[in-house]
């Protein structure tokens, strides 16, 4: 009988080297129904989904699986047990191909024959791809796929195990609008096959659309459940911050002054960028937005001295650049957050205080011998800590990649904050942030912004960008193809301006 | 119930133990204390002298070995560093056909020179490797043939005695080799633990690309490492050419597995990122004291090579539970 419920958690409890992290949750799936998980950063849903894909064992409590009891005591037990979780960071690797990564535990052989069977294994990687709506060859690397595209293969790897119960862990942080349409109708699919779905996301209206229940986290515990019918939206964010959040967006209190931060004049790289020109003024919060693909991160990059920039002239403070590296570039004042945290914003491994000290690390090294004044550096760590609100739980000394993804992304912001840049450029900067959290991280870029630092910040969230500008750029197929400010804002024309001309062919 | 607690406990516990930094100076004093009753002149205080002179050179070069795997390379041309500045120093003070033979100036410039190849040597190493991207292993192995054979082609593969009095003493009298060793260890540590090269090197080691978006000079600190680890190879070549009394093409030329083991062994990644002074001061201890009781057993050759590969296996092991461990419980 498939009444049973798809999954039961009864009192899971979990710690970390004394750190309560899960308390005694207890909830149910229903057989084929959708359920909503959502919870500030570090409330402890990737972890409580890790111990239901037997990536981590539980202290305390149990679960039931289907009506039987269930401790996976590996992540196959998991698959085994038709369980299919979509990891919150990409778990892919880079030097193998599409196919070869989704059938990794599972290459389809030749009969009896210990070779693989390439024809099936691309016919079969072929309809995934087809279902999760990616047009690309099984063969591809999965090396040259854009953060949106792995993610859309993490998720044909899960759809490849036919699990009876899939938890998708944030699964749009990284997607385009249009790839999320695909991902919904696609989830849609799965609820109407009769497959349970765990869905955690930090976007309140994406879990409206697609769940029927709803368990709202908070530090560890449960403390909101039912029927997503029953809650409101502000209900739904007070239960997540245990109290009352007025507004998405802090009230913005100083204006650009007129003196420019950085200036961008002409700069073209064939086939990415075309003949950018833009002013950015001290003190002022300038967006970025466009498609995917629209050229947004690339020029960010070339900007930062990245990638190479063919002509093109670009001044900081009124002084040219001219052909510094990424390294004089950061001393003159330039910062950047990219939207790839865990290749280039962290050292996973490191401690919390190492990472946060990395880009200014040098101003606390004193001649001759660079030994690093201790307590200066220390008392740095500390304030910047308690600027960005980073998580108390943590010690600086654990390595980053115990934290949260939110946390993670509040300690790469930290670090270019205690660089004191002139230019801030931010990549994606509230991916993967809770609601309580995304409002304290404008805070910190406005406050940067009224210190007299420019901040541009790229975003896919036209809503975002509306709520924390000054003055909105749009790109478009490598080009700037509009200018807005504040007065003529509106998702509309911004998204009207986005959108790709047709090419005479 | 109780049974799962006291299983936790003690699991912790042993967690605890084996996250230690003094790890492996716990397994040396268990080794010691195992081996001694079996074996004659063990525990004497001629042996322990014995020991501590033939450690002292090898924990010099295990350290240049240590900052460059914390970077995340690998540094395989020391031997060849080692015979190369061994000869090279000779050839310069030794008193039958030294260019500065019976001058007040041969020793101190012979040192000059050993120390000065030795970085040449690394920046090479360096250079190529980060320059011209290409894999550590590769490179340093290139050096290490290239440089191995110009130094028995240079030598016609004859060794060169008659050295100065005064340079032997350095690494032959063991309280002036203690000096160096300890000199060499402490800017090491100092280095590593205080100084911004050594953040900029844990850092690189844990992620190159977080490194260089980060504004770390990433190719001039790998650079620095190889010089590092060059000179380092070179002091040693100082001490062991002292030991010897004699300058000769292939010195040290067994001990590059010895290296790498005992550096690995007192807990240092291969992967980068972990590292540290004393790690590796346990670590060279434990192999030597490894082999040193082995030797003592009078086994042949052969098999006292099984049993170090085998104990080379064993601390391998327990460094991955060790790194597991960390994992689950950092
Ligand atoms: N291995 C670990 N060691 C120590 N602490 C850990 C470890 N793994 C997770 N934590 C801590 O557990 C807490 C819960 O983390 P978790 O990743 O489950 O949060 P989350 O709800 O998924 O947050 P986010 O929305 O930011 O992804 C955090 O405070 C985190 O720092
Ligand atoms: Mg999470």
């Amino acid at each position: 009988m498939s009444t049973a419920a798809a999954v039961e958690f009864d009192g899971i409890g979990q710690s970390f080297s004394g750190v309560r992290v899960l308390r005694g949750v207890s909830f149910t799936v229903g057989a084929s129904r959708t359920l909503g998980l959502v919870g500030e950063n570090g409330a402890g849903k990737s972890t409580l989904m890790n111990i239901l894909g037997g990536n981590l064992r539980s202290d305390t409590g149990r679960m039931i699986l289907r009506g039987q009891p269930y401790a996976p005591a590996h992540p196959t037990d998991a698959t085994r047990a038709g369980i299919g979780l979509i990891h919150q960071e990409l778990n892919l690797f880079s030097n193998l191909t599409i196919a070869e990564n989704i059938f990794l535990t599972s290459f389809p052989r030749a009969r009896a024959l210990p070779w693989i069977d390439q024809r099936t294994l691309h016919a079969r990687t072929a309809a995934l791809l087809r279902d999760v709506g990616l047009e690309l060859a099984p063969d591809t690397l999965v090396d040259r796929l854009s953060a949106g595209e792995r993610q859309l293969v993490e998720i044909a790897r899960a759809l490849s195990l036919d699990a009876r119960l899939i938890i998708f862990d944030e699964p749009t942080t990284s997607l385009s609008a249009r790839e999320t349409g695909t991902l919904f109708a696609l989830l849609r699919r799965l609820q109407s096959q009769g497959i349970a779905l765990i869905y955690i996301s930090h976007i309140l209206d994406h879990v409206r659309q697609l769940c029927h229940d709803l368990v709202v986290l908070r530090d560890g515990a449960v403390v909101a459940q039912g029927p997503i019918e029953t809650f409101s939206t502000p209900a739904i964010v007070s239960a997540m911050v245990g109290r009352n959040l007025t507004q998405l967006y802090p009230t913005r209190r100083g204006a650009p002054a007129t003196e420019p931060a950085l200036e961008v004049r002409g700069v073209s790289q064939p086939h990415i960028v075309c003949d950018i020109r833009f002013t950015l003024r001290r003190g002022e919060v300038l967006g970025l937005s466009g498609l995917m693909g629209a050229g947004r991160s690339e020029l960010a990059r070339i900007l930062f001295g990245l990638d190479p920039c063919s002509r093109g002239e670009i001044l900081v403070s009124g002084r040219p650049l001219a052909g510094a590296n990424t390294r004089r570039r950061i001393e003159r004042g330039l910062a950047f957050l990219t939207e790839d945290r865990r290749h280039e914003g962290l050292c996973l491994e490191a401690s919390i205080a190492d990472n946060l000290a990395l880009a200014s690390i040098r101003s606390h090294a004193r001649t001759p011998l660079k030994l690093i004044d201790r307590t200066g550096w220390q008392r740095a760590i500390s304030t910047i800590r308690e600027a960005v609100r980073l998580t108390a739980k943590a010690e600086d000394t654990q390595p980053a990649q115990t934290l949260s993804g939110g946390n993670q992304q509040k300690v790469v912001l930290g670090k270019w904050l205690l660089a004191s840049p002139s230019v801030l450029i931010l990549d994606e900067p509230t991916r993967g942030v809770d609601v309580g959290a995304k409002f304290e991280l404008y805070q910190l870029i406005m406050d940067l912004a009224d210190r007299g630092s420019g901040i541009l910040v790229i975003s896919s969230e036209i809503e975002e960008l509306i709520g924390v500008c000054d003055r909105i750029l749009v790109m478009s197929q490598g080009e700037i193809r509009g200018e807005f400010s504040r007065p003529e804002f509106s998702s509309e024309r911004l998204l009207a301006a986005a959108l790709p001309r047709e090419s005479p062919a | 119930m109780s049974g799962v607690a006291t299983d936790r406990s003690w699991r912790t516990t042993a967690a605890r133990a084996l996250c230690s930094d003094y790890f492996v100076l716990w397994l040396c004093v268990v080794y010691v204390a195992a081996v001694a009753p079996f074996t004659p002149g063990f525990a004497s205080l001629d042996n322990a002298t014995n020991i501590l002179a033939t450690l002292l050179p090898l924990f010099v070069v295990a350290l240049g070995q240590t900052l460059v795997l914390i970077a995340g390379g690998i540094d395989l041309s020391i031997t060849s560093i080692i015979g190369l500045c061994s000869i090279t120093g000779a050839m310069v003070m030794n008193d039958e056909t030294g260019w500065l033979a019976h001058s007040p100036l041969a020793v101190p410039a012979a040192i000059a020179v050993m120390l000065a190849l030795g970085g040449l040597v690394g920046a090479f190493n360096g250079v190529a490797i980060t320059r011209f991207r290409m894999p550590p292993f590769i490179v340093t192995l290139a050096a290490m043939m290239a440089f191995s054979g110009l130094a028995v082609w240079l030598t016609q593969s004859k060794a060169i005695n008659q050295l100065p009095a005064a340079f032997n003493a350095l690494g032959g009298r063991t309280a002036i080799a203690l000096g160096i060793a300890c000199a060499a260890g402490v800017g090491v540590h100092v280095m590593l633990s205080r100084s911004l090269f050594g953040r900029w090197l844990y850092a690189i080691g844990h992620n190159a690309r977080t490194a260089h978006v980060s504004g770390v000079p990433v190719a001039g600190v790998v650079i620095s490492a190889y010089v590092c680890s060059g000179v380092l190879a070179a002091l040693a070549a100082i001490l062991y050419t002292g030991q010897t009394e004699t300058g000769s093409p292939v010195l040290g030329q067994r001990i590059l597995l010895d290296v790498i083991g005992a550096t690995v062994i007192g807990g240092t990644s291969l992967f980068g990122g972990k590292g540290k002074v004393l790690w590796t001061l346990f670590g060279v201890l434990f192999l030597k004291l490894v082999d040193n009781s082995l030797n003592l057993l009078n086994l042949s050759i052969f098999t006292l090579t099984i049993v170090k590969g085998a104990v080379i296996l064993l601390a391998a092991l327990l460094d991955s539970l060790r790194t597991r461990l960390a994992g689950s419980h950092a």
